[in-house]
């Protein structure tokens, strides 16, 4: 398939009016010696129907759909309402860039600032951006900004922060002048705050806390913050199940400074991990120092309202090695869909889905832990994942829960070497009851 | 035109857009207990199903895209995005597969993961891709970080990053992120490298030269053989911005040029949609010699299927969760595997000549400050209407009186008054005819009735909008009901 619109004839009277003969001359000014002597090696290419099919095949060499899943861990099941994919497929908004020209581009941005309105509102924090890639590199960029801020080598992070993010965080500020040092949990699962209190110190720019963490435990951010601020450290809250905001007290009112997260759970699908979409909100006063894109409202020359990127001379375009980030191109359109997911859902509608979620988690833990031989792991209040340890190991019950169609929770060996015996499971409005009894038979099954 | 109000201000009390299930499971009223709650949220939106439908159906008229209209945004490769991708990219085998799902069970997934780091490793030239980063900014960064960590091997980790001045805010930015100090080599009278300065600024604490072939204003680095040369000769690797490859591919590999890390922006060269500004994807390709240092994990083929290695010691670790935007590298395959290699030279061949058709038609009606032959696009300035007070916002503004998309300005910083322009290969040439058209007589406007203009755009959903005043006075969010 060519995707050209030329005709012949444009393209003869094209060449002629240019002054060339062939496509060719516009690249002899390139050397001979890095002209290609062969054709490039790839696949043949297919008609239309034929790349349907082939796609359709690949596709049906995954078999995880044909399973009921108990992953969690950082990609998260709901409901998309129907109307998420039908107005997120327009084309005025898949196929316009970024919006550099306002008057042509309000449609976006508009959606961008009620898109920073929804994410002010369910963070509880003054101003948030346009949107980052995913929850780990907003993780980072709000390790480096709260960095900006104090000047100070030190990054606190709880040890139940996503692994994957901590990965992230690593890897960013590798070769920056900031150390990070992790906080275990206690047996709660909650960050020990005895342990934070004698961490922190005037040398730490901020601690880094996720709620509900990674082994799905609501932590006490109130804590946390307060412990910070004991020696004029920030207070990061990190979110990457955003569907817990519907019904937890917002990090803002916990005194949070810096809200980062991700927003995959707000109408995109899990898409074996993207695109998903990275938010971050935070106090006003540190405006100066926020990373991404920001719309604002403004005035057109006839006094009505419209919107704008804005700020821009914190940006890379403008302010190069010293830009707040290197981002350009960020998730506008998986925060579109969040806006549409928001906007649908409504006041009332969040709140039930996360009680949905809490009540349904709530049920699985009480069916799973009353069987001999699994133990809840953390006595924390949890949201829609939690932690059970296996007596005689979990790898077994794994595998027999897959050979019954089932993807039990996942082993936290590899990454907690402690957690060996333990898995996380999820469990969200999307699991029946009768799931979730499927799940607990089996493992009454499955168990010595 | 009727303006589309804020969701926040249609909205009202006990209006739903969506209803739950009921409940299935027996409702434990002490599950809540122990959680810190909150109230309802404060401000949050209550509006019925057709008002969320007619909201983004009308917010969606305003604005401009590819499917309705030219959009000759330079450096950005706004093509045509084919709509059969989209309908591959929405099967229910691809959308719903979790990331921490066992291998076995996303062979499909990883095969396409695999296929396509296989495919961009044969069109750049490159031994080993991953499609980790998540956009072109985070593609640089790891390409410095995979830099870095191969001199940090070798012992030292050395300290500049040499940089055209006529590069991508992107490439400085990205190179500090990574510890090292920026020095600008700056451009000769043809817009290319100057050989001299590069030669002079090439020592043993140079780690790398960031170079973008073809450059911002779309001239070819003709002596690139010789540049990357001078930066090996002296110990350092050459790191390709590979944001203009919509010109080379099928054609050139930026492999034999003697590129040691590329990265690519599937958004642009292969066609997946920019969606308003993201989601992009941003593979980056290495030598074997920076191969050791690829992001976490590894897909492997084996003869049993596709597996992942998370065992390299050597690796930078991640940038990113997972593996990247998945649906976005899903998109950029099917479009390689519609074209195959004759239809990708195809894009070259004919990207390039739709810019040049623009460049010969409007020479001598817009200034071009460099005179060299460019490829897949051309830049323009406002010089020559400066002289009457109008300045490039105000022809790209006068554009979209013409039912246009105004070409990039903000860049590159060597051309003041930038008209960036980039057709790309997609668009027919009564579309071409039209745009030199609408320019043409904006430049006669210019000259016979400049305020209109000035006072540009005229037709469009809002007037000129006063940026300066956005930002000096931030209103960055709706108002109505305080946060909690």
């Amino acid at each position: 398939m060519s995707f050209i619109s030329l005709s012949d004839l444009d393209k003869k009277e094209m060449l002629a009016r240019i002054g060339v003969s062939s496509p060719d001359d516009f690249f002899s000014g390139i050397p001979e010696r890095i002209r290609m002597k062969k054709e490039l090696r790839l696949p043949q290419p297919l008609s239309e129907p034929e790349l349907v099919g082939h796609f359709g095949a690949l596709g049906r060499k995954n078999k995880a759909g044909d399973y009921l899943s108990f992953l969690g861990a950082g990609a998260y099941r709901h409901y998309i309402p129907a109307i998420v994919d039908y107005l997120s497929s327009r084309g005025e908004f898949i196929s316009p860039y970024t919006p550099y020209q306002p008057e042509v581009s309000q449609g976006t941005l508009q959606v961008v600032f009620e898109y920073q309105t929804l994410i002010c509102q369910l963070t509880g924090m003054e101003i948030a951006n346009a949107s980052l890639y995913d929850g780990a590199s907003a993780a980072a960029e709000a390790v480096l900004m709260a960095q900006r801020i104090r000047s100070r080598p030190k990054i606190l992070v709880a040890g139940s922060l996503h692994p994957q993010y901590r990965k992230v965080i690593q890897t960013y500020v590798k070769n920056l002048p900031i150390r990070i040092e992790e906080i275990s949990a206690d047996a709660r699962g909650k960050l020990d705050s005895e342990a934070l209190s004698r961490a922190v110190d005037g040398q730490t720019s901020a601690v880094v806390c996720q709620s509900p963490n990674f082994f799905g435990v609501v932590e006490d951010l109130d804590r946390v913050a307060e412990i910070a601020r004991e020696r004029q450290a920030l207070s990061v809250a990190i979110v990457a199940e955003a569907v817990s905001l519907g019904l937890l007290r917002p990090p803002g009112a916990s005194g949070a400074d810096i809200v980062a997260g991700e927003g995959q759970s707000l109408g995109l699908p899990v898409s074996f991990g993207g695109p998903y979409l990275g938010f971050m909100a935070c106090r006003r006063d540190f405006l100066r120092q926020f990373p991404g894109r920001i719309a604002g409202e403004t005035q057109d020359a006839e006094g009505k309202r419209g919107f704008v990127l804005t700020f821009s001379t914190r940006e890379q375009h403008i302010r190069r090695e010293r830009a707040t980030s290197n981002i350009c191109t960020n998730q506008a359109w998986c925060a579109l869909r969040a806006t549409i997911f928001l906007e649908t859902l409504g006041r009332q509608g969040m709140r039930e889905l996360a009680c949905q979620n809490v009540q349904k988690a709530g049920y699985a833990l009480e069916r799973l832990g009353a069987i001999k031989g699994i133990r809840r792991r953390f006595s924390g209040p949890i949201f829609n994942e939690f932690v059970l340890e296996f007596e005689g190991g979990y790898a077994k019950i794994a595998d027999y829960l897959l050979r019954n169609g089932v993807i039990g929770g996942q082993e936290l060996g590899s990454d907690y070497p402690e957690l060996g015996s333990c898995a996380l499971f999820c469990v969200t409005e999307v699991h029946s009851k009768e799931d979730i009894d499927r799940l607990a038979g089996l493992i009454e099954e499955a168990v010595p | 035109m009727n303006r589309e109000p804020l969701i926040f201000e249609i909205s009202s009390p006990t209006k739903k857009g969506f209803a739950l299930p009921h409940l299935d499971v027996p409702e434990n009223k002490d599950a809540l207990s122990g959680l810190p709650l909150r109230d309802e949220i404060r401000g949050f939106p209550q509006v019925s199903e057709i008002e969320v439908v007619r909201h983004f159906t009308r917010l969606s008229q305003a604005n401009f895209c590819i499917d309705t209209t030219f959009y000759p945004l330079g450096s950005c490769t706004m093509k045509y995005n084919p709509k059969v991708n989209e309908k591959i990219a929405a099967l229910p085998s691809f959308q719903d597969g979790h990331p921490q799902s066992p291998p076995e069970l996303v062979q499909g997934n990883l095969e396409i993961l695999k296929t396509l780091e296989d495919l961009l490793s044969e069109i750049t030239g490159m031994d080993a891709m991953t499609l980790q980063p998540s956009a072109g900014a985070q593609g640089e960064l790891l390409g410095m970080l995979l830099i870095r960590a191969g001199h940090e091997d070798r012992g030292h980790p050395r300290r500049i990053v040499l940089i055209p001045d006529s590069a991508h805010g992107t490439n400085p930015s990205s190179a500090h992120i990574c510890g090292y100090s920026v020095q600008e080599i700056k451009s000769n009278e043809r817009g290319t490298i100057d050989l001299a300065s590069l030669r002079q600024a090439m020592t043993e604490e140079v780690a790398a030269l960031m170079v973008t072939n073809p450059n911002t204003l779309g001239v070819f680095e003709d002596a690139i053989l010789e540049i990357t040369e001078i930066v090996h000769a002296k110990g350092g690797f050459v790191y390709m911005d590979g944001a203009n490859m919509n010109a080379l591919v099928g054609k050139f590999r930026p492999g034999d040029m003697g590129i040691d890390v590329i990265h690519l922006n599937l958004h642009k060269t292969f066609s997946t949609p920019h969606g308003g500004g993201g989601p992009g994807s941003g593979p980056v390709g290495v030598k074997t010699h920076l191969e050791p240092y690829l992001p976490v994990p590894i897909i492997n083929r084996s003869p049993s299927g596709f597996t992942l290695d998370h065992d390299r010691p050597k690796s930078i670790g991640r940038v990113r969760s997972f593996f990247g935007n998945f649906l976005v590298v899903l998109k950029a395959l099917a479009y390689i595997q519609s074209l195959g290699a004759s239809g990708l030279k195809e894009v070259a061949e004919i990207a390039v000549l739709n810019a040049n058709y623009i460049r010969k038609s409007l020479e001598g009606v817009y200034h071009l400050k460099y005179d060299s032959p460019t490829l897949h696009e051309c830049v323009f300035s406002d010089k020559l209407q400066k002289e009457r007070g109008i300045q490039n916002i105000d022809i790209a503004k006068r554009l979209i009186d013409y039912g246009l998309h105004p070409p990039t300005m903000s860049f590159p910083l060597i051309v003041p008054g930038a008209l960036m322009i980039e057709p790309t290969e997609t668009e027919s040439r009564r579309d071409l005819d039209q745009f030199i058209e609408a320019m043409k007589a904006i430049a006669r406007e210019a000259i016979e009735k400049p305020e209109i203009l000035k006072s540009a755009p005229h037709v469009s959903y809002v007037r000129r909008l006063d940026e300066t005043s956005a930002a000096r006075r931030p209103v960055l969010r709706w108002g109505g009901e305080p946060s909690e």
